[in-house]
Formats: C-alpha cells, structure tokens, sequence
C-alpha cells in the first residue's frame, strides 16, 4: 500500500501520495487556479520543472514559492488561487 | 548561511552534471554538486514519485552516490561571482543562502521546452510535454483523463505512452514535423544500436491513427480549464475534446547561467572547445547548454567536462563519441525543426508575457525587448523572460537580453546574506 500525506489546500483536507510535489497534490485535489494572473486569470502549471513560475503558491505561510519544486509534508497548509492575496 | 569550499562546482544534477560531478570526484577532486530539483536526475532521469529508477540512470546516480562527490539538491544557484583565481557562487536551498567557494565549474543547466503562444495556452491543464510527464511523475493522477499530447521528436511518443501506461487515454498524439522526415528519421535511426528502442516505437506509431504527423496545436479552448483542443494539418482543423493538453515546441538549451558567468554563447548555445572549456577560464560546460543532443551525449560531455575540470584528459574513446553522438544530434534537430506555420498562430489577443499578462497586441515588432519591458512590463516578472523573450527571439527575431543576478528570484534575506559576504567597497 502507498504511503499517504495530509494536507491543506485552503483549508480543506487534501489527502495525497507520499513524495508527490504540491503542484501534483493541488492536481489531484481538483485545483485549477493555483494564482490568480495580473489581468485576472486563473494559472496553473506549464512547465513542471521550476522555469514558468505559474505554479506559485503559498506554503506554510511563505509567498511566491514554486508548487513543482516542493515536496509535500504532512500538515502542510497550502494557499492558493483567490484566497491568495 | 552556509559556506562550502571545493575545487569543481558542478551545477545542474541531470546526465551531464552527474557524470561531470563523478568523473570529477573519481579524480580525487573535492566535488560538489548542486541542483534546483529535489532529487538527482534532471528531467530526463526524473524518478516517478513512487517508482525506482532503473537502467543508465540508476547505474549513473550509484556511481555519483560512490563517487565522494558531495550533493545538494533543491538549491537554485542565483549569483556567481570571480575573485582572483576563484569563483563565489551563491545558491538559495529554499531559505538557506549556500556561498560556494571553488576553483573551477562545470555547468549542467540543462534544457527547458520552447514554448510559443498560441489562443488559449494560458489556460489550466494545458502542460508542457516534458512538463506534463513532469507532473505525472511528481504526482498528479491521470488515470481516465482524456490527454492530446502535441508537440515534436521523440519525446511526444514517451510521453504518450507514459500517460496511457498510468491509465491515461490519449486521444491523439500530433508531431508537427512532415511525415516524410519523421519516416527518414526512423529508418535512419534503425541503424543506430542505441536507438533502435525509438525507432521502433516512431517506426510502429508512424501507421496508427492516433499519431498524427504534420499536425500541430492552433488553440486550446475551454473556461476555467482546457476542455478541447483544436489540431490542424494545415488543411484541415479538428477539435479534440481533452481534460490534459500536452504541448510544446522543442527544447531549449538553459544559457542563463552561463551567460551570466560571462560564457560566450553563439546560436542559442554555449560554446565550448574540445574539452568543454567555456570562454572563461575554469569554466566549463556540458550537456544540453551546449546544443539539444539528448541523454548519452549530455553523458559523454559531462564526462570530458569532469575529466578536465579536475585536470586530467579525456580518453580518445569519449571524444570519438561526442563527435558521432552530435551528428546525431544535428539530424534530430534538423528533421523536429518547428515549422514556419507555429510562428503565427497568436493574435493580438493572446497573452505573450504570462507573468505580467502582456497581450501580443500591445506590443510593437520595431521595437528591441528593452523598448518592450519599459513600455508593457514583457519579461519583468519571476520568470524573467523564460517563457515570453524565447518565444519573441522565434517569432519576431527579437535577440534575448544578458541576464542579470539574481538569475532567480529570490528573498530579500538572500540577497542580503550573499552582499555581506562580498562587500561592495
């Protein structure tokens, strides 16, 4: 059986596989809008690999970070889309 | 802040840089390695979240692991810096600033997809293809998802079969190259031993009706996610209903770095002289920077690149291999060149900055990419012009700017931990 982790996405409970990327937790939590672009759009990933920098996100309290270069850890609190600031 | 002293830097933990970095160590140089992922092996060796790396990969990764090289992952190198006979090099390891003292580099920057605007490519689950497989990989469920992967080469047909083989259905698979020299490439490559697993795969797919040659991407539409894709062959367009759009255009080699440092850099790519030397002394360069080639050519070089940052010389067999292997490289390039058709597909309304939502209409074809960040914002957000400044140099010609530090973005206390280390006097 595969590990699992808790996090939050907004305040709601996202239970994932241990070792995925937030960008792939906020995936399979059903997130489409990661940030919330300059002229209103919602964003999510392009690239997967650390260059677009559409995958931002807040984490643990930390702006700006890059969902796709960071591993989940349980309890981690993860903000994103509208409730962004 | 953390200090660390060694006498061959390697930055970038693909192919290139772990052969680098190991060749280097096994050399009895003191050798670190640093990468921005959160594990070795690049892109192309990027371990699934839940899998086991098998093959070159996990030889390679055991061999550096062997090596004595020291490793740290999840460290975005922002700054380098020269000082006498030596180089400062400044990382950020998410929060941490690492100074780097070292004699000598090796940069293994790697490659990024070329991504070009097109209606709708701003929209959510519209991936790279590297990027889509990227994502897979780290995580995201795909099983039962309708997927089109669209793009050009090799990397279109694995990464088609990675999604189904994780449950995905793959509506269709679109190479934009024509159909004659994606079929003469897969009779060539047939003689290649080392290729001969793609050429099978391109040679068995040529004939199915899910992969399309000649076709390419004109728009994604959808509202709050992709939800179809239209395709053409440039006679006829058809929409493809999808929950995943996989789409980019090449690859394009990382030089940032290396241009920061100073590294001349011609036709996109860094150039280097037979031992992988850059135009700065101690500076060398390996892999995919130093033109698109593919893994065992990023190998070869990483190994030459090791060898001569620690001082010895490369064996005659490595240097006839990096010959053959780029001249294989130089057909890959040739035969998955983008067509003309790619560079008109946005319109005044479609987004070219994604960052600073910069719309392609506001800007003026006349104008230099210095004109066009101080009059729209273009290419000033975190990115720094990854995505919108290559996709300009394509379409209108448009020369990238030299970059400047910090080449990521990064905190504050950063960047004032890395000054107090070299005051400005």
């Amino acid at each position: 059986m595969k590990a699992t982790v808790e996090i939050s996405v907004n305040g709601r409970p996202v239970r994932v596989d241990h070792g995925s990327t937030v960008a792939a937790a906020l995936l399979a939590a059903g997130e489409t809008a990661f940030r919330i672009s300059e002229s209103g759009e919602a964003r999510a990933p392009l690239c997967g690999m650390g260059t677009c920098y559409e995958c931002r996100v807040t984490i643990d309290g930390v702006e700006q970070r890059r969902a796709c270069l960071v591993s989940v850890r349980p309890g981690m609190r993860v903000v994103a889309g509208p409730e962004r600031r | 802040m953390t200090r660390a002293t060694c006498e061959v830097l390697v930055v970038g933990g693909g192919p290139a840089g772990i052969a680098a970095a190991s060749r280097a160590a096994e050399l009895g140089a003191r050798t670190l390695l640093v990468d921005e992922g959160l594990a070795l092996g690049g892109q192309i060796w990027r371990a699934s979240h839940v899998g086991h790396r098998a093959g070159a990969a996990r030889r390679w990764v055991g061999r550096l692991a062997r090596s004595g090289a020291a490793v740290r992952s999840s460290t975005s190198v922002i700054d380098i810096d020269s000082a006498r006979d030596r180089f400062r090099v400044v990382g950020d390891a998410q929060g941490d600033v690492i100074s780097i003292d070292t004699a000598t580099i090796v940069l293994a920057t790697g490659a990024r997809e070329l991504f070009l605007p097109f209606p709708g490519w701003t929209l959510p689950n519209v991936f790279g293809v590297g990027g889509g497989q990227a994502l897979m990989k780290s995580g995201m469920p795909v099983r039962g998802k309708r997927v089109v992967v669209a793009g050009t080469g090799p990397l279109v047909l694995a990464v088609a079969a990675s999604f189904a083989s994780h449950g995905a259905r793959v509506q269709a698979m679109a190479e934009q190259a024509p159909r004659a020299r994606v079929a003469r490439f897969a009779a060539r490559l047939w003689r290649t031993p080392l290729r001969a697993g793609q050429a099978m795969a391109l040679r068995a797919r040529i004939a199915t009706t899910r992969y399309l040659t000649g076709t390419w991407v004109t728009r994604a539409q959808g509202s709050s996610r992709v939800e179809s894709v239209t395709l053409t062959d440039g006679r006829s367009s058809r929409a493809i209903e999808c929950d995943i759009l996989c789409t980019a255009f090449g690859l394009l080699p990382n030089v940032e770095l290396p241009r920061l440092a100073g590294c001349a850099v011609g036709a996109g790519s860094v150039l280097v002289d037979d031992r992988q030397a850059t135009s700065v002394d101690g500076i060398y360069c390996a892999g995919e920077p130093t033109g698109i080639g593919g893994v065992e050519l990023s190998l070869v070089e990483g190994e030459i690149a090791g060898t001569t940052a620690a001082g010895a010389s490369a064996s005659p067999r490595l240097l006839a291999a990096r010959a053959r292997l780029r001249r294989d490289a130089e057909v890959l390039t040739s035969t998955f060149a983008p067509r003309p058709e790619l560079l008109h597909l946005a319109n005044d309304d479609t987004i070219a900055c994604r960052c600073e939502d910069v719309r392609l209409g506001e800007l003026d074809r006349a104008w230099t990419f210095r004109q066009a960040k101080l009059y729209t914002r273009i290419g000033m957000g975190p990115c720094q012009g990854r995505i919108c400044a290559s996709a300009l140099e394509c379409l209108w010609g448009w020369p990238r700017e030299g970059p400047r530090p910090p080449i990521q973005p990064a905190r504050v206390a950063a960047l004032l931990a890395a000054a107090d280390e070299n005051p400005v006097t």
